[in-house]
């Protein structure tokens, strides 16, 4: 250690303070490090490099394979048995029956001609609100990066005031909405104030829906803007340079230069909000609870209602959800590896 | 449409600056109001919350302690014949009327009409719902819950990963690339997706009303061996043969070279990571089912779930709940939007 070296560390307490606190915690750290190195070493010497590479992946597999693999193939077995019992042996075999159950209807159209209306309630939920929440979501997170990508003062302290809400978790965002949306609620009294009339927000199956997507992409759209404004900014600007050289205009520059250059990032941001978008659940359980009626129940409250949370178990159709659920997500996860494959 | 690229350079304010600027006012507005909004309510009495249209500042009726009453009288102004103001206390309501008295002369009581009584009140910042949402609400031991199931499953995630990611990018084996494809083919099969087979597993380990179930489940997750990987890839190989050459063991090559080196990748993932735990909610629900062990999400839904929702107590425990993730934000946001700019993924 050399004398400058020292010489700042000793400057004013608060520094030399906390230089003793962080010598301290590193050299229990490499204390710990030292005691494992023995064993490991030790460990090595047994059962080789190659032996170490397993090793080192064995933790992660072990998590990984008891909690992750395993369940996805139990799936099936619950999917395709019956009863209210979770233990997989006091289940009988039904086939197809569970994913009948799910899927029987005279007209899919109308989900009061279904078996399993409520099924097909959510399915039609999340099938409409994933179109609209993404489309949502994509256009204001671009307009926010271009907005960003701008030379504008202070950009560091806006990316961060689009983020802050996606830090927020997800029940105290619905806690949130409620507390602002309800009939004495702040928003009413402002359409009060400029004339308009008094709304029951969360009443009204229509706007119950519409402000499930409001406050999704109110929460979530600041994360989808870091990542299209990384892409904006890897855009190389003398491309700009050359376009404005040959003549091009503001809005031809966006066309020909940065729209096309964006689509990989896009493309990515699509998938990943489509993902995020069909799991949908938290949010609108704390802000509505599916209501009003049904007008807000999603897949994986369906999935959590028949699992969990009514009178008789029913693991089979919830488990049935699951794998209609997970074969939709699985078709958007090749996507997303497909479209990583051409980027790299 | 100067907006739509990034070569506007900084000569004068023109139109589509002012857009920006404008754009970028309603933003904040948009982005901090709602989280303001509940501040400021939280502070409010029960009374404030539920009167319509709501004030932003919590008001606070003045009181005064008048002899011969038990309880703090409310004070309010009372409009006299001559049109002047007195400031009267009022002892009771019978019907329209009220009956005041004078703070300076408590003995002789003053009959008004009460629908022309004004209040006097004043702005109070009062930690009343605070308090007594702190007594009702076990506030205490969800935070410990929740920062013990954050720390400890944020550590196990970070070491877990690595090593796995260490492994998957630094050494050639036999399945190396099979075992890689299997994590990153369950990349977006989240554990909702999974609940019920998982909730077995947990509970034939007898891991259900234990942290531990909350904690390990997720620890292996494909987005941190990816992106881990990702980043250790680019870490050149001749620095671990020199390492190997001088004598280290595998281990040390892997805490002493790599894990410094992949310092930035780990960040991001320790961010992601509290960002998960903190706000986890079903899976936390699903396996904690005694009140003692939840975590602030979970006790924060059960809390709002009654019947009744006494909002002036879920406002302030709302509050809350997220100031230690909004002071973090303050002191790391640097950190936290560059750090997931340059990864780009989640």
């Amino acid at each position: 250690m050399g004398l400058p070296n020292n010489r700042s560390r000793t400057t004013n307490p608060f520094t030399a303070m906390s230089n003793l606190i962080d010598d301290f915690f590193r050299s229990i750290f490499e204390f710990i490090i030292n005691v494992l190195d023995v064993v490991f070493t030790f460990l090595q010497n047994r059962i080789g490099i190659k032996g170490m590479a397993y090793f080192f992946v064995l933790p992660n597999l072990l998590i990984f394979g008891i909690f992750i693999l395993t369940p996805m193939v139990l799936n099936f077995f619950y999917a395709f048995t019956g009863g209210d019992n979770i233990l997989l042996d006091q289940r009988t075999y039904v086939g197809t029956q569970n994913l009948e159950t799910l899927f029987t209807c005279e007209n899919f159209l109308d989900p009061n001609s279904c078996r399993e209306d409520l099924f097909i309630r959510a399915v039609g939920n999340t099938a409409v609100f994933v179109v609209v929440q993404v489309f949502w979501m994509i256009l204001m997170s671009l307009i926010t990066a271009l907005i960003l990508n701008r030379d504008i003062r202070g950009r560091g302290f806006f990316r961060s005031v689009f983020f802050y809400p996606v830090l927020l978790s997800p029940i105290v965002v619905g806690l949130m909405w409620r507390w602002i949306l309800q009939e004495n609620g702040i928003l009413n009294s402002i359409l009060l104030d400029i004339g308009l009339e008094r709304i029951s927000f969360l009443a009204s199956a229509s706007w119950a829906r519409l402000w499930v997507v409001v406050i999704s992409v109110w929460s979530l759209m600041g994360f989808y803007t870091l990542i299209l404004l990384a892409g904006l900014q890897s855009i190389p600007a003398d491309l700009y340079e050359a376009a404005s050289m040959d003549g091009a205009n503001e809005w031809r520059k966006f066309w020909n230069v940065t729209l096309p250059l964006l689509m990989p990032t896009m493309l990515v941001v699509v998938v990943l909000s489509t993902i995020r978008a069909v799991q949908v659940f938290d949010v609108v359980f704390a802000f509505t609870g599916g209501g009003p009626g049904t007008a807000t129940q999603y897949i994986v409250q369906y999935i959590y209602t028949n699992g969990f949370a009514s009178a008789t178990r029913q693991f089979g159709l919830a488990s049935a959800a699951s794998l209609a659920m997970a074969s939709v997500l699985i078709v958007f996860t090749l996507l997303q590896l497909r479209l990583r494959g051409t980027e790299d | 449409m100067g907006f739509l690229s990034n070569t506007n350079g900084r000569e004068s304010l023109n139109w589509t600056d002012i857009l920006t600027y404008l754009y970028l006012t309603l933003g904040t507005l948009l982005m901090f109001g709602p989280v303001l909004w509940i501040v400021f309510s939280s502070f409010k009495t029960e009374r404030e919350l539920y009167t319509f249209p709501p004030r932003l500042l919590p008001y606070q009726q003045e009181l005064v302690t008048v002899a011969g009453y038990d309880d703090p009288l409310p004070l309010f102004e009372v409009p006299q014949e001559d049109g002047s103001l007195v400031t009267l206390a009022r002892v009771r309501r019978v019907g329209l009327e009220a009956q005041m008295v004078d703070p300076a002369n408590p003995a002789e009581i003053i009959s008004a009409d009460n629908t022309t009584l004004i209040p006097i009140e004043r702005v109070v910042f009062s930690l009343a719902n605070y308090q007594e949402g702190i007594q009702s609400f076990a506030f205490a031991r969800y935070f410990l819950n929740s920062v013990i199931v954050t720390v400890v499953a944020t550590f196990l995630t970070l070491l877990v990963n690595s090593m796995a990611a260490f492994s998957l990018s630094k050494y050639q084996y036999r399945g190396r690339n099979t075992i890689f494809l299997v994590i990153i083919g369950t990349l977006m099969v989240p554990i909702s997706v999974i609940l019920v087979p998982a909730f077995l597993i947990i509970t034939q380990i007898g891991w259900n009303n234990n942290l531990l179930g909350v904690i390990v489940p997720g620890a292996a997750t494909p987005t941190g061996v990816f992106l881990l990987r990702q980043y250790m890839l680019t870490i050149p190989d001749e620095l671990l043969d020199s390492a190997r050459i001088d004598g280290a063991s595998e281990w040390r090559i892997y805490s002493q070279i790599i894990l410094p080196l992949a310092g930035p990748a780990l960040a991001v993932l320790a961010i992601f990571s509290v960002m998960w735990r903190w706000n986890d909610f079903l899976w936390p629900k699903i396996v904690l089912t005694r009140s003692e062990l939840f975590t602030l999400q979970v006790g924060l839904n059960a809390f709002q779930g009654d019947l009744q929702i006494q909002w002036h107590l879920v406002l302030a425990m709302t509050v809350l709940t997220i100031l230690p993730i909004t002071l973090v934000f303050a002191f790391l946001q640097r950190y936290i939007t560059t750090g997931i700019a340059t990864t780009g993924m989640k």
